[in-house]
C-alpha cells in the first residue's frame, strides 16, 4: 500500500468545516469514489471536522489517497488538542450528548465509513481515522 | 559500479539499433507481438529502450519506485492497460520486458569478454532491473484487469434487475435470485434513482423470485423502504411468501409498517387505489 | 450576513436551499423561517433541498426543530427534493426525520401541503 498524496487542512472556525467538505469531496472524486460512497464519505467528514472545531478547540485534518493493488483509498484523520473524550464506550453509543449534539456525531460518522479509529483520553486530546476505499 | 555501469551504457547506446532489432524478432518469434500493429511495437520498444538509458543515465539505481523512474513506470502503467484492453494476458505483456534480456545480456558478453567477473556483475544488475520492471508490469496489468472485472460486475448487476414502469407512478423492482449484500445495495440505489427521474410516487419490491432472505438482506430492505420514505414516496413489498415471513417472524424484524402483498397483481391494486385510481372494464 | 430567500407563495413559504451551508446559516434561516411565518400566518412551508448533495445530522436536525416550531404555529412543513445517496446516507446515520412530511418535488409538495392545510 502506497501513499499517493497528502495534505493538511486546519478546522478553526465555521467556515473551515465547510471548506473540510469540500475538499473531501474533491479528493472522494479524484480516487474515483461512487456517489453513494462519496457522499456518505462527505457527511461523516462534516460530522468530524464539526466536532473537532466545537468540542475539541479546533485542530486539523490531515487527508492521504492511498494505492493499495486495485482500490484506491481516502484517509483522514481529524486531530485536536482539546478535553478529549473521558468515557469512549459512552460516546460510541448511539443516542449520547455532550453539549448540545445529539450524540449522533461519532457513532454515525463510523457507520459511515469502512474503517473508523479513535483515539483520546482526557486531557489528551482526541484523533479520529476514518478510511473509505473505492 | 557507477562508474562501470557507464561502459554498459555506453555499449547499449551505441548498439541500440541492433538490439532494439534483436528484441522485436525474439518478440514477433515467440508470439507476444499477436494483434499488434507492426509500428506500434516499434514505437514501444525503441520508447522503452530510451527510457532505460535515460534513467540509468540520471544514475537511478535498481528501485523502480524511486522518483527517478517515473517515466518508465508511467509507460509501462500504460503498455499493461492497452494491452489487458487487447484481451493479452500478463504473461505477454511482462514477455515484452523479459524479451530484452536475451539481447541485452549478448551484447554485454561481446562487450566484456575479457573481463569475466565484470560482465557477471554487470548481467545481474542488468537483470535485477529488468525484473524490477517485469514485476511493476505485472501488477500494473493485474490492477487493470481487476478494474474491468468489477466495472463488468456492477453492469451485470444492474441489468439483471431492472426497475420497471407499471403505470404512472409505479415503479416494480421485480428481485430473482439470492440477493447478496452487494447486489441489494447496487439494486437499490437504481431503485432509487428511478423514483427521482420518474417522479414515483410508489414502488413495490417484488420479492417472489427470492428463495431465502437472511438478516442482512432484509435490513438493506428496510434500510431501502425507509430512504424511499424519506425521499417522500411510500414502498410495497409484494411476494411475501409463507417461508419468508417466517423468517422475518423468527429474525424479530420490525417491518415498520410497510405494507406486504402476497403478490404483484394485490400491490399494483392498492398502488393505482392509492393513487386515486380505479381498473372498470370497457362495454 | 448572508441569508437563504425565503418566497412567499399565497399562503404558504417556498424555501430552497442551494448553498452548502456552514452552521450558523442554517441557523439563521431556521430564525428567519420562524420569524416570516408569524409575520405572515403562513399555513405551509416548503422546504426544497434538491439542489443539496450532503444533509448532515446538524441540518437534519435544524429541519427537525423547523418542522416542530411550524406546528406550533400552526404550519405545517414538507420537505422536497431529496437526492438519493443523501437518503441512503441519512437511513445510515439513524437519522429517520420522524415528523417530516417528505415529497419527491415542488409540485407533489404543493398538493400535500394543500391537502393537509384543508384537512386542519
Amino acid at each position: 500500500m502506497t501513499v499517493r498524496s497528502s495534505g493538511t487542512h486546519p478546522i478553526h472556525i465555521e467556515q473551515d468545516v465547510v471548506l473540510a467538505r469540500q475538499m473531501a469531496r474533491k479528493l472522494a472524486t479524484e480516487c474515483g469514489m461512487r456517489l453513494i460512497d462519496l457522499t456518505k464519505l462527505v457527511t461523516a467528514v462534516s460530522e468530524l471536522a464539526r466536532n473537532t472545531m466545537v468540542y475539541g478547540g479546533g485542530g486539523d485534518m490531515d487527508w492521504q489517497i492511498l494505492d493499495d493493488n486495485a482500490r484506491t483509498g481516502l484517509r483522514l484523520t481529524f486531530r485536536d488538542e482539546g478535553p478529549g473524550i473521558a468515557d469512549v464506550k459512552l460516546a460510541m453509543t448511539d443516542g449520547w450528548t455532550s453539549g448540545n449534539g445529539l450524540g449522533l456525531g461519532l457513532t454515525g460518522a463510523k457507520r459511515l465509513v469502512e474503517e473508523f479509529e479513535l483515539e483520546t483520553a482526557p486531557g489528551k486530546g482526541t484523533r479520529v481515522t476514518i478510511t473509505r476505499w473505492t | 559500479m557507477a562508474a562501470l555501469q557507464t561502459s554498459t551504457l555506453d555499449a547499449m547506446k551505441t548498439n541500440q539499433t541492433q538490439l532494439l532489432a534483436e528484441w522485436t524478432n525474439g518478440l514477433e518469434a515467440s508470439g507476444a507481438a499477436r494483434n499488434l500493429k507492426e509500428q506500434d511495437l516499434r514505437q514501444q520498444t525503441s520508447q522503452f529502450l530510451q527510457l532505460i538509458v535515460s534513467g540509468l543515465e540520471r544514475g537511478n539505481g535498481q528501485n523502480v519506485a524511486a522518483p527517478g523512474w517515473d517515466e518508465i513506470r508511467l509507460f509501462l502503467e500504460k503498455l499493461s492497460h492497452s494491452r489487458a484492453l487487447l484481451g493479452q494476458d500478463s504473461h505477454q505483456t511482462a514477455s515484452f520486458i523479459f524479451a530484452l534480456k536475451g539481447p541485452l545480456f549478448a551484447l554485454l558478453q561481446n562487450h566484456y569478454q575479457d573481463n569475466p567477473a565484470l560482465l557477471a556483475e554487470q548481467l545481474w544488475e542488468v537483470s535485477e532491473l529488468l525484473d524490477a520492471l517485469g514485476m511493476h508490469t505485472i501488477r500494473t496489468f493485474q490492477k487493470s484487469r481487476e478494474a474491468v472485472i468489477k466495472r463488468q460486475q456492477e453492469e451485470l448487476l444492474e441489468l439483471s434487475t431492472p426497475v420497471v414502469k407499471l403505470w404512472d407512478g409505479v415503479l416494480a423492482l421485480p428481485m430473482i435470485g439470492t440477493l447478496d449484500s452487494q447486489r441489494t445495495q447496487v439494486v437499490m440505489e437504481s431503485l432509487l434513482q428511478r423514483i427521482v427521474d420518474t417522479g414515483s410516487e410508489i414502488a413495490i419490491i417484488d420479492i417472489t423470485g427470492v428463495p431465502t432472505v437472511d438478516t442482512l438482506v432484509a435490513q438493506h430492505l428496510l434500510k431501502t423502504v425507509t430512504a424511499i420514505r424519506l425521499m417522500g414516496a411510500d414502498c410495497i413489498i409484494s411476494g411475501v411468501r409463507p417461508q419468508i415471513a417466517q423468517t422475518i417472524v423468527h429474525l424479530g424484524l420490525d417491518l415498520q409498517g410497510v405494507v406486504t402483498k402476497a403478490n404483484l397483481a394485490d400491490a399494483l391494486k392498492l398502488a393505482l387505489t392509492r393513487l386515486g385510481l380505479t381498473v372498470s372494464k370497457a362495454d | 450576513m448572508e441569508r437563504i430567500p425565503i418566497l412567499q407563495m399565497g399562503d404558504f413559504l417556498l424555501v430552497t436551499i442551494q448553498v452548502d451551508m456552514h452552521d450558523q446559516l442554517a441557523l439563521t434561516l431556521q430564525d428567519d423561517l420562524s420569524e416570516r411565518i408569524c409575520k405572515t400566518s403562513a399555513r405551509g412551508v416548503l422546504i426544497d433541498i434538491s439542489a443539496m448533495d450532503m444533509v448532515d445530522s446538524f441540518i437534519g436536525r435544524m429541519i427537525g426543530t423547523l418542522s416542530g416550531l411550524s406546528k406550533i404555529m400552526d404550519a405545517q412543513t414538507v420537505l422536497v427534493g431529496m437526492q438519493p445517496a443523501v437518503a441512503i446516507t441519512l437511513v445510515e446515520l439513524g437519522l429517520t426525520l420522524p415528523g417530516v412530511s417528505t415529497a419527491l418535488n415542488v409540485e407533489s409538495g404543493m398538493k400535500l401541503l394543500q391537502e393537509r392545510v384543508r384537512e386542519q
